[in-house]
């Protein structure tokens, strides 16, 4: 019977350590473990968000980038694409250019050999008339050698000659 | 480091004062110990192991007791109030002040005041064997939570450490799988405190209860007075908080027959029953499992000594089968020491819930 009946001095201090030792606890262990428990969770939690906004972020940039590498690729295509255009624009211009300054020196080289060649002729017409007048003269002069036939071309000169 | 270092010291203080008052105790006592029966009794041999005493026996070589006296406070209607130390009545052997502790009868090994030949129990406020391990618990639990309390408030947010990170997972375990869990998480955190402290202080009392050195190896937790304590501040606490609801569930439970509830009250009457019965058993169920792994314990010591009177050889034989089951007995108690706190604080923070819950 000692075992199960409580004995009233027993309840009495235990009655009066527990309710100090639970006043106590609460007041000076449990408050601030409790408190600075919930702080670090709470600390852990933010950081952890953090950590993945950072990451996030991370990823936004690393994309701008891949964006940003991609518009500058695409702008450096068009740059070559302009210049190669542009190069080729001026080839043919200036091929075209040449050619037709070619063609006008041709032109030029045409007329001036054109000229010279009827300058040439012209002298020489005027040389192949002085000599066949030489010529002829020559041979008229033979031919006029007796007075016969001086008198004879005389005649017939003097024939064609009509007197209007 | 300071605190630990001073805590050191007021021990080996006390330790030094308690045996220095002990040597003064026990001279005479040898002497008594002629007297009595060399005849070993388990029962009262566990008995007196589990039961509260007046004075610390701490261990009995040949035949001197070494036992640490208690201050002994009584009051009684006739005589008044009286304190004075437990070695007064060398060891139960004499009358002191009008005083003995009873040897038989309704009062057994409680202390009475004789009175015309007749027994009367005084108001007893003795600070037994109990009590002083009530004490030493409790001063271990403030030296911890203290300690830990400081560490805590002065690095909140870094790793915890040494003592700190024992105790951590299990004051979680406490706050988010018995408190969050049983009353929600709207108002747990208000009754959190109070079942930490009940928790740490079973659990701390179930542990210092298989350690059998002094000042340890008091059997607290398997005493009904302190269990029946502990209950009642359960009850105390739930009867405070319930609400409406809980009360309209007792007193008119929905949702049941109304024949169940008229003429005859039978569910409300069992509802109340029940509101006294749980922590009815949640006294019980407490100190029945520790005091249980401490008497098995000792009748697997008992047996060594049984066997002994019969023969040394098989009292040595016995031994080593006896220690052999007292340590797997301890291990299962170290298991246990830890449920019943856990049950004890579950069950508590079950009711507080209970008694909080909103119904729809």
């Amino acid at each position: 019977m000692d075992l199960i009946t409580p004995g009233i001095g027993l309840v009495f201090w235990m009655f009066l350590t527990f309710l100090t030792v639970l006043f106590l606890l609460k007041k000076f262990a449990w408050k601030p473990i409790l408190n600075s428990l919930k702080e670090r969770e709470d600390s852990i939690e933010n950081a952890l968000k953090a950590a993945d906004d950072a990451r996030a972020q991370m990823e936004q940039l690393q994309s701008d980038n891949e964006k940003i590498l991609a518009k500058a690729r695409e702008e450096r295509d068009s740059l070559l694409k302009e210049a190669r255009e542009t190069q080729e624009l001026i080839i043919s211009e200036s091929k075209a250019k040449a050619k037709e300054e070619a063609d006008k020196l041709i032109k030029a080289a045409q007329i001036s050999i054109e000229n010279e060649k009827n300058a040439a002729v012209e002298s020489m017409k005027i040389q192949i008339v002085s000599l066949s007048v030489e010529i002829a003269e020559k041979i008229l002069r033979k031919q006029l050698e007796d007075a016969k036939a001086q008198n004879e071309l005389i005649s017939e000169l003097v024939k064609d000659i009509k007197l209007n | 480091m300071t605190d630990t270092k001073t805590f050191i010291k007021s021990w080996i203080f006390l330790f030094v004062l308690t045996f220095s008052l002990n040597l003064a105790a026990h001279d005479i006592s040898s002497e008594q110990a002629h007297h009595e029966s060399e005849k070993f009794v388990p029962g009262s041999f566990i008995m007196d192991h589990i039961a509260d005493a007046y004075e610390w026996h701490i261990v009995t070589i040949g035949e001197t007791h070494i036992s640490i006296p208690l201050p002994v406070i009584l009051y009684s209607k006739t005589s008044g109030l009286h304190v004075f130390m437990s070695n007064k009545f060398h060891h139960g052997h004499e009358m002191y002040d009008g005083f003995m502790i009873a040897r038989d009868g309704e009062h057994e090994k409680k202390i009475v005041e004789v009175i015309n030949g007749e027994q009367i129990k005084p108001i007893d406020l003795s600070i037994s064997k109990n009590v002083v391990s009530l004490f030493v618990s409790v001063l271990i639990m403030l030296w911890i939570f203290f300690s830990i309390a400081k560490r805590y408030s002065k690095n909140p947010k870094s790793a915890p450490k040494g003592l700190q990170s024992m105790l951590e997972p299990i004051i979680i375990f406490v706050r988010d799988d018995v408190a969050k869990a049983s009353i929600g998480e709207k108002r747990y955190m208000q009754f959190t405190p109070f079942l930490l402290t009940i928790f740490f202080f079973i659990f701390i009392n179930n542990l210092m209860g298989l350690i059998p050195i002094f000042p340890f190896g008091a059997n607290l937790t398997g005493n009904i007075a302190i269990t029946m304590v502990l209950a009642l501040f359960t009850f105390v606490i739930t009867t405070f908080i319930g609400n409406k609801a809980y009360w309209t569930h007792i007193f008119n439970a929905p949702g049941v027959p109304w024949w169940l509830k008229f003429p005859i009250p039978l569910m409300p009457l069992v509802e109340v029953m029940g509101v006294f019965i749980k922590p009815f058993v949640l006294m019980v169920r407490l100190f029945a499992n520790i005091t249980a792994g401490h008497i098995i314990a000792l009748g697997f010591y008992s047996l060594i000594f049984i066997f002994g009177e019969i023969n040394a050889t098989a009292g040595y034989g016995v031994s080593v089968v006896s220690v052999a089951f007292t340590i797997f007995m301890m291990m299962l108690e170290l298991l246990v020491a830890f449920i019943q706190a856990y049950v004890f604080t579950l069950l508590s923070a079950l009711y507080f819930g209970m008694a909080i819950e909103e119904h729809h």
